[in-house]
């Protein structure tokens, strides 16, 4: 292709061009409004750099192509005609470009997810480092302040949350079958935003001042003051806020409309339903942290007063608004994971998920109590008292739902017959270091206790028990589990082995002991700290880099077991969910049949039993509730 | 060991839960307790030990057990027993919990009123934060200014806490209490201390790079003691004009 081709067609060529263009607009904007106001220095280097940071990754967008075809489609130009060449992945140069195949977009996810969990990783293992002795040794303290703010961002923003919209993109379609997606396009771009966040956080260590130091949290008003690292985060929750909604959005339409006839919501396998409530907490929670950002973004770039109490703002409501999404982040965190156990146990149980209806009912008593209790995070913000007591309440009632699912998870292991694959162990991790997370959640919503507790170790310690021994769990859980679908390979079951038992040998040694610190005073988010808490934290600190070292174990799994591990068989767990009917790696549409669901999913030990059947039933009768899968969209 | 695995099981559990809780309450988890709030917090936090245990040993021996009991034998592609489910076991894991929790807020909410009720004879310091230090106003001594906190064993003492800048935390862990210092609001702490000492006033929210070294002295001295300083320190401040009493011995 010629030059001009090639930057004319969408790709990485016309978005190398579009960043310098999109550099000039954004310094002509600022320099052009300055102009108009008289304001001196014309050139203020922080405002264009503001400005700059949401300009080139719309740019990038523009250039690798996102827009395209929306673009011609709303200036009247003639569209090009979807004729799904794009489709699918033909060499591993297909997964850098734009496409619509969900298969496609779940690696894209999944990979790029990973690679920004190895960069928090990474920054992890220099916190431990520092945080090995008192005093200071590695890093300043703006440094090691600036590591955990984005440390604890990429774990939330660019791993944990997405990953779980790329595993549920390569599995639901193929679960509920569909052929893809019900807005493939706009899945591309969910997508295609999640780098450009990512990217913002980290370059933020370039930034004049350092990286963002204030915490994940970004508590209003240091972070309206301090240097510009700040406003890299502000923006980068934008990119990676619209990427989750417009994800989730995408997820409910897909399915309640696209569900394989006879597939009733009764039907549905529980990652489905926990997608499916996930999402909904997405929708309705997302756009608060966009605004609580928006609002510090306001505040450092155009002297607004949201947080200035100095002209009437309130500092307080930063708190309310960035809660009222964060507390249900920690579900839209969890509820994904809670649906990869349940399908990896009763597979490698065989067995019927215990309370099947339960376990969804109980999904959508914590999607609504999820909402009422933002303010467990305020007990000791000086936040009006009368509204403590209400949110302990409603807090510690979580644990009622949340207690029913790990019930059912137990009574579903109860006279099943048990393979302890790799992913089946994962699980099983997970429900027991969930299991604490969740003790100490419990301790976290009572009161007086929390007035202690509350920003120290012992919080540190709960957020990795549910995060780590909880959510990354499952995500490898998850990984296993479906790697022979996504890849059409078997992963190493000996590394699988190893790298679970030392998971969760130096998770529980890195993690227990911050219990013990932290009660006994130690508070969080220190660079440095009293001589008396030096022997812990060195054990911490060595447990820490051997946690660390026990991912290079997975990686080596991954990468050699993708390149030349033995082919898999369609249905190496023999599991009865409709991803599994078809071929490892499934064909380029999914179902070249479209599949018939007779039956519930996990219809183990059951003679007979059958979830799917695949025969053509062009206008046969469809049950209540089943859709029909429309052909694709173009 | 004979009899019938279940029965093992739950002797096994058995034995656990008590050796879990007789580690867990040996464990000498907070700093020692210098307010009369330390005393029911940290029984609270005991209480609330000993369920954990519970229902993590029953959770644990669970999991080993079925892992272990109903592993597949090699090459055994059968299925486990169609069970769907069972109502009465449902009914029965949401009332337990459900009053498990029910009670536990209900004593947390006992304890929260007993340590911040309102006491006679309560001396009022102020607190005001700045980026990174804490300094003391005493209003009841004649507005004494100082960046020293001294206070009188067993006399109930309010603080009223603000700040200058941005967002920090007031916490003794000797004390068990913590309030967030809050631009444009006043927050209050009640507090009696009851052991002599000297300890860390830290600052528990994240407020800028000179976060973590923000920590300096509470002194809890004998009500003699403290008249003997606060007296000084008046005097030094009308004197000198300054603001740094010497210290208590
Ligand atoms: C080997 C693995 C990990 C280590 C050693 C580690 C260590 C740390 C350390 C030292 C901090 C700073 C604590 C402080 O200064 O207060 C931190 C904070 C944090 N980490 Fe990790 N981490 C690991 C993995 C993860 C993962 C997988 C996640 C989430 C998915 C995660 C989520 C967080 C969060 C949310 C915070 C912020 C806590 C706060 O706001 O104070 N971490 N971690
Ligand atoms: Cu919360
Ligand atoms: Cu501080």
């Amino acid at each position: 292709m010629t030059l001009a081709g090639r930057l004319k067609a969408p790709g990485w060529s016309r978005a190398a061009l579009s960043q310098p263009i999109g550099f000039l607009v954004a310094l002509g904007v600022v320099v052009g409004v300055r102009a108009l106001y008289g304001y001196d220095p014309l050139v203020d280097w922080d405002a264009i750099i503001t400005v700059v940071l949401i300009a080139l990754p719309l740019a990038f967008l523009v250039g690798i192509g996102c827009f395209d075809y929306w673009f011609r489609w709303a200036s009247g130009a003639p569209t090009v005609p979807e004729d799904h060449s794009g489709h699918g992945a033909r060499s591993w140069k297909d997964y850098f470009y734009v496409n619509t195949d969900h298969k496609v977009i779940g690696i894209q996810y999944i990979v790029t997810t990973f690679f920004f969990f190895i960069a928090g990783g990474l920054m992890a293992m220099v916190m431990r480092a520092e945080l090995a002795q008192p005093g200071t040794q590695f890093v300043e303290p703006n440094t090691y302040n600036g590591l955990f703010s984005v440390h604890a961002s990429l774990m939330i923003f660019l791993f944990i949350i997405p990953v779980f919209a790329g595993i549920a993109n390569y599995v639901i379609p193929l679960m509920i079958g569909a052929p893809d997606m019900a807005f493939p396009r706009l899945n591309a771009l969910s997508f295609w935003m999640l780098p450009t966040a990512g990217i913002l956080m980290l370059a933020s260590f370039f930034a004049d001042g350092g990286a963002f130091a204030t915490g994940w949290t970004a508590y209003a008003p240091l972070s309206t003051e301090t240097p510009l690292g700040q406003t890299f985060f502000t923006i980068a929750v934008q990119f990676a806020g619209a990427s989750s909604i417009a994800t989730a959005l995408n997820f409910l339409v897909t399915i309640i409309t696209m569900r394989a006839p006879g597939m009733t919501f009764w039907r549905m396998p529980l990652l489905v339903w926990a997608n499916f409530t996930t999402s909904l907490l997405v929708v309705i929670a997302t756009p608060f942290i966009a605004g609580s950002q928006f609002f510090v973004l306001l505040d450092r770039s155009l002297g607004t007063n949201f947080f200035n109490v100095g002209a009437n703002g309130d500092a307080l409501m930063y708190q309310h608004v960035f809660w009222f999404y964060s507390h249900p982040a920690v579900y839209i965190m969890m509820l994904p994971g809670f649906g990869i156990v349940s399908e990896v146990i009763s597979a490698n149980a065989r067995k019927p998920v215990f309370g099947y209806r339960m376990m969804a009912f109980s999904l959508m008593a914590i999607v609504v109590l999820g909402f009422t209790v933002w303010a467990h995070h305020m007990f000791v913000s000086g936040m009006f008292s009368w509204l403590r007591v209400p949110m302990m309440i409603t807090t510690m009632l979580i644990a009622v739902p949340t207690g029913i699912k790990i019930f059912s998870w137990l009574a579903t292991l109860w006279r099943g017959v048990i393979h302890l694959t790799t992913p089946m162990l994962f699980a099983l991790g997970f429900i027991t270091m969930f299991t604490l997370g969740g003790i100490s959640g419990i301790m976290l919503a009572v009161i007086p206790v929390v007035i202690h507790v509350s920003d120290t170790y012992f919080v540190v310690a709960h957020i990795h028990y549910v995060l780590f021994g909880g959510s990354v769990f499952t995500i490898f859980a998850g990984i296993y589990h479906w790697f022979p679908k996504m890849t059409g390979r078997m992963y190493d079951e000996s590394l699988g082995k190893l790298h679970f038992w030392l998971s969760f040998v130096f998770f529980n040694l890195t993690f227990g002991p911050m219990h013990l610190v932290g009660v006994d005073g130690m508070p969080r988010r220190v660079a440095d700290y009293a001589e008396q808490f030096a022997t812990m934290n060195v054990i911490i600190s060595v447990s820490s880099f051997l946690f660390g070292l026990s991912f290079l174990v997975f990686l080596y799994n991954m990468v050699t077991s993708w390149r030349n591990g033995p082919k898999a068989a369609a249905n190496p767990w023999r599991a009865h969910t409709l991803e599994w009917q078809v071929s490892s790696p499934p064909p380029i549409f999914n179902f070249d049949e479209v599949p018939t669901v007779v039956g519930g999913p996990y219809e183990y030990g059951v003679p007979g039993a059958v979830h799917g059947v695949f025969k053509e039933k062009r206008g046969a009768a469809v049950p209540a509730g089943g859709g029909g899968a429309p052909p694709p969209a173009e | 060991m004979k009899g019938h695995p279940l029965a093992r099981m739950v002797l096994y559990s058995v034995i656990a839960t008590i050796v879990g809780t007789v580690l867990v309450l040996v464990i000498d988890w907070f700093p020692t307790g210098a307010s009369t709030a330390a005393g029911p917090i940290d029984r609270l936090y005991d209480v609330l030990l000993v369920p954990s245990v519970v229902i993590f040993v029953l959770v644990m021996t669970v999991v080993i057990y079925c892992a272990v009991k109903f592993r597949a034998k090699p090459g055994d592609l059968g299925d486990g027993a169609p069970i769907h489910g069972s109502t009465r076991l449902e009914i029965f894991w949401v009332t337990v919990p459900f009053i498990m929790v029910t009670a536990l807020a209900v004593y947390g909410w006992v304890v929260l009123d007993d340590i911040e009720a309102k006491q006679p004879n309560t001396l009022i310091v102020g607190v005001r934060a700045q980026q990174f230090a804490w300094r003391f106003t005493y209003p009841d001594e004649g507005d004494l200014k100082t960046n020293q906190l001294v206070l009188p064993k067993d006399r109930p003492v309010e603080f009223r806490v603000t700040t200058n800048d941005v967002l920090h935390s007031f916490w003794v862990p000797q004390f068990r209490l913590k309030t967030d210092t809050v631009p444009g609001l006043t927050t209050k702490i009640r507090v009696t201390p009851n052991r002599e000492g000297r300890y860390d006033v830290v600052c528990a929210e994240l407020c800028g790079i000179g976060h973590s070294t923000m920590r300096q002295a509470v002194r809890v001295v004998a009500p003699g003691e403290y008249s003997a300083w606060s007296a000084q320190a008046k005097k030094q401040q009308k004197t000198v004009g300054g603001e740094t009493p010497p210290e208590p011995e």
